[in-house]
């Protein structure tokens, strides 16, 4: 493999084996970005696409995105979900142009009336025939191969995922047994939609998903968390990586002695004030769910979803890339169909936490694009993934980079670094 | 008594708190308990009670204050409200219900200027006590669009 000194002249190319080394390249070049369309989101991956809470009926239908592709995700007749590229067959535009909504059985591209059924099949074209005889189809166009692009959907305690690579392994054994029992500890029931919002990021998608995974940060840049003691690095918790890297779940366990520690304080770490108090402690009113004394579980699913669980506050997120600094985060906030009416409240106080406005989210909001901006000269360098050794195996501390290494190891097969 | 000249009093005086960086004043502009919740039309619609700011105490309001001055950490940013003439939708006697237009321009600190937020405040005013000046029982703020820029760290 290339030393650092001869990739210097190539970008493109990965400077090391290491995986605690990352090229700034990878957020910033072009060919990479549209590589990452098809090695990535066209690839062996399950894309995550909406919630089934989403699209309960049939012809319930939301819009998305798999990476840059626009897809529709629909309800059919018999209780199965589809997608399908939101691209008509005719001359490419998009056949549902809103979020969502209900079509029955019949989607119609707007622009020249051409009908599709709940499965994204051409079944009609305005005036095929002519007018009095003249005009029209000359023959048969129908056949499959300029149609929209159908998806594999699978669904998961509620979540809906697509692929559209044949070789994607179904999803249990695409996440692995312990990333598999993390998000079934959370999605324990009907869900309960509680409001969608969307947050553009001015960073590359991958800086978004690494702060994700990256559990060394958590009580580091965010305050609220650090006083609080809604997760220190000090408590007791870790990081389930899954075998090939892509996915991981990151938890913290209540422990009682945390309060006497004082590792915080002796760093001289920004974020210990133990003078910081909330005038109204209801925020922090949580109840333990789940009933397993896990606070908080941040969980990611290769390569754009993430599942949260702060407290009571649960919610996911879908990452989508809209250019090479630019990222859209899609956050549903969600709650469970028979939720008392304390437990809603609960969770709409806690949502202050999380979202573009909240107490811990909002830093993550910006700190990608303080390294978006602070890497722009510096193509040519290397990032440093080394805390918690090499690996990117699970780890019994949070003072770890190893899901980070996990990403890059799930992300450099993938795109054959 | 005619109303509207203190609403439209109210809405400047809560403008220049939070545009001109007196955030300390803003809690006081609600009564407690109150709401405040920052939200989208579409949630709106959809019935779903979420905001990315919520708050149904003026404690809740106090927290923010202080979690921005003393927590959070974000780019240096002031925003410019411009708000429109409200509407008086219902009054029962003790209680106003109004709708109030609203636009923010946000500039960042590297003089990037943007068209914010634009959207409506539907308030709740309660108005029994005449010598008392108005405060929001309710103020939902609710944005035309469903895309925040990178995150919002002032209140609207
Ligand atoms: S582009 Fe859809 S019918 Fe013409
Ligand atoms: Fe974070």
């Amino acid at each position: 493999m290339d030393t650092i000194a001869e990739c210097a002249t190539t970008r493109r190319c990965w400077p090391s084996d290491s995986l605690t080394r990352v090229p700034y390249w990878v957020y910033q070049d072009e060919a990479n970005f549209e590589d990452e369309q098809q090695r990535i989101f066209e690839g062996p991956a399950w894309n995550f696409v909406c919630l089934e809470a989403d699209i309960p009926n049939r012809g319930d239908y939301r819009t998305t995105h798999v990476g840059a592709m626009p897809v529709i995700v629909v309800r059919d007749a018999d209780g199965t979900i589809n997608a399908f590229e939101n691209r008509c067959a005719h001359r490419g535009a998009l056949i549902a142009f809103d979020d969502g909504g209900n079509v029955q059985n019949t989607f119609r591209c707007v622009y020249h009336a051409w009908s599709y059924d709940l499965a994204g099949n051409l079944k009609g074209i305005a005036f095929e025939h002519g007018i009095h005889g003249a005009g029209g189809m000359q023959r048969d166009i129908r056949p499959e191969g300029h149609g929209p692009r159908k998806l594999r959907t699978t669904t998961l305690y509620g979540l809906v995922f697509a692929t559209l690579s044949a070789e994607t392994p179904p999803i249990e054994e695409y996440l692995g047994a312990d990333v598999l029992g993390r998000i079934r500890r959370v999605l324990k029931g009907p869900l309960r939609i509680m409001g969608r919002f969307t947050q553009s990021l001015p960073n590359n998608w991958k800086l978004y998903v690494e702060n994700v995974k990256d559990t060394y940060h958590a009580s580091l840049l965010h305050l609220f968390f650090g006083t609080f003691r809604i997760t220190r690095l000090t408590q007791g918790g870790g990081v389930l990586v899954s075998s090939d890297g892509g996915h991981h779940a990151s938890y913290t366990i209540d422990r009682a002695d945390d309060r006497q520690s004082t590792a915080y304080r002796e760093q001289q770490i920004r974020s210990e004030r133990s003078d910081y108090r909330l005038a109204d402690p209801g925020l922090l009113d949580a109840v333990d769910e789940f009933g397993d004394d896990i606070r908080l579980q941040i969980l990611s699913v290769f390569p754009g979803f993430i599942l949260q669980q702060i407290q009571n506050c649960l919610a996911v997120r879908q990452v989508l890339p809209r250019g090479i600094d630019r990222t859209d985060l899609h956050w549903t906030y969600f709650g469970f169909a028979d939720d008392t009416p304390e437990m809603n409240r609960r969770r709409l106080r806690q949502q202050n936490l999380v979202g573009p406005a909240g107490y811990v989210s909002m830093e993550d909001g910006c700190v990608g694009g303080f390294v978006q901006r602070g890497i722009a000269a510096a193509g040519e360098q290397v990032s440093v993934v080394e805390m918690g050794g090499e690996g990117a195996d699970s780890q019994a501390t949070r003072a770890t980079e190893t899901s980070v290494r996990g990403f890059w190891k799930a992300y450099r097969r993938c795109m054959g670094y | 008594m005619d109303l509207l000249p203190h609403l439209v009093d109210l809405n400047a005086d809560y403008a220049r708190a939070i545009d001109n960086d007196e955030l300390e004043r803003w809690p006081d502009f609600f009564l407690d308990p109150c709401l405040y919740k920052v939200t989208t039309a579409d949630n709106l619609a959809h019935g779903y009670e979420s905001g990315i700011i919520y708050a149904d105490s003026r404690g809740m309001l106090q927290d923010r204050v202080t979690a921005l001055r003393q927590a959070n950490i974000y780019d240096r940013q002031r925003y410019r409200h411009i708000v429109g003439l409200p509407s008086i939708l219902a009054r029962n006697g003790t209680e106003l219900r109004v709708e109030t237009p609203f636009l923010v321009v946000r500039t960042m600190r590297t003089g990037v200027m943007d068209l914010f937020a634009t959207g409506r405040y539907l308030d709740v005013v309660p108005c029994d006590d005449e010598r008392q000046s108005l405060r929001f029982r309710e103020r939902l703020v609710v944005c035309d669009g469903a895309r925040f820029d990178t995150l919002v760290a002032l209140p609207l």
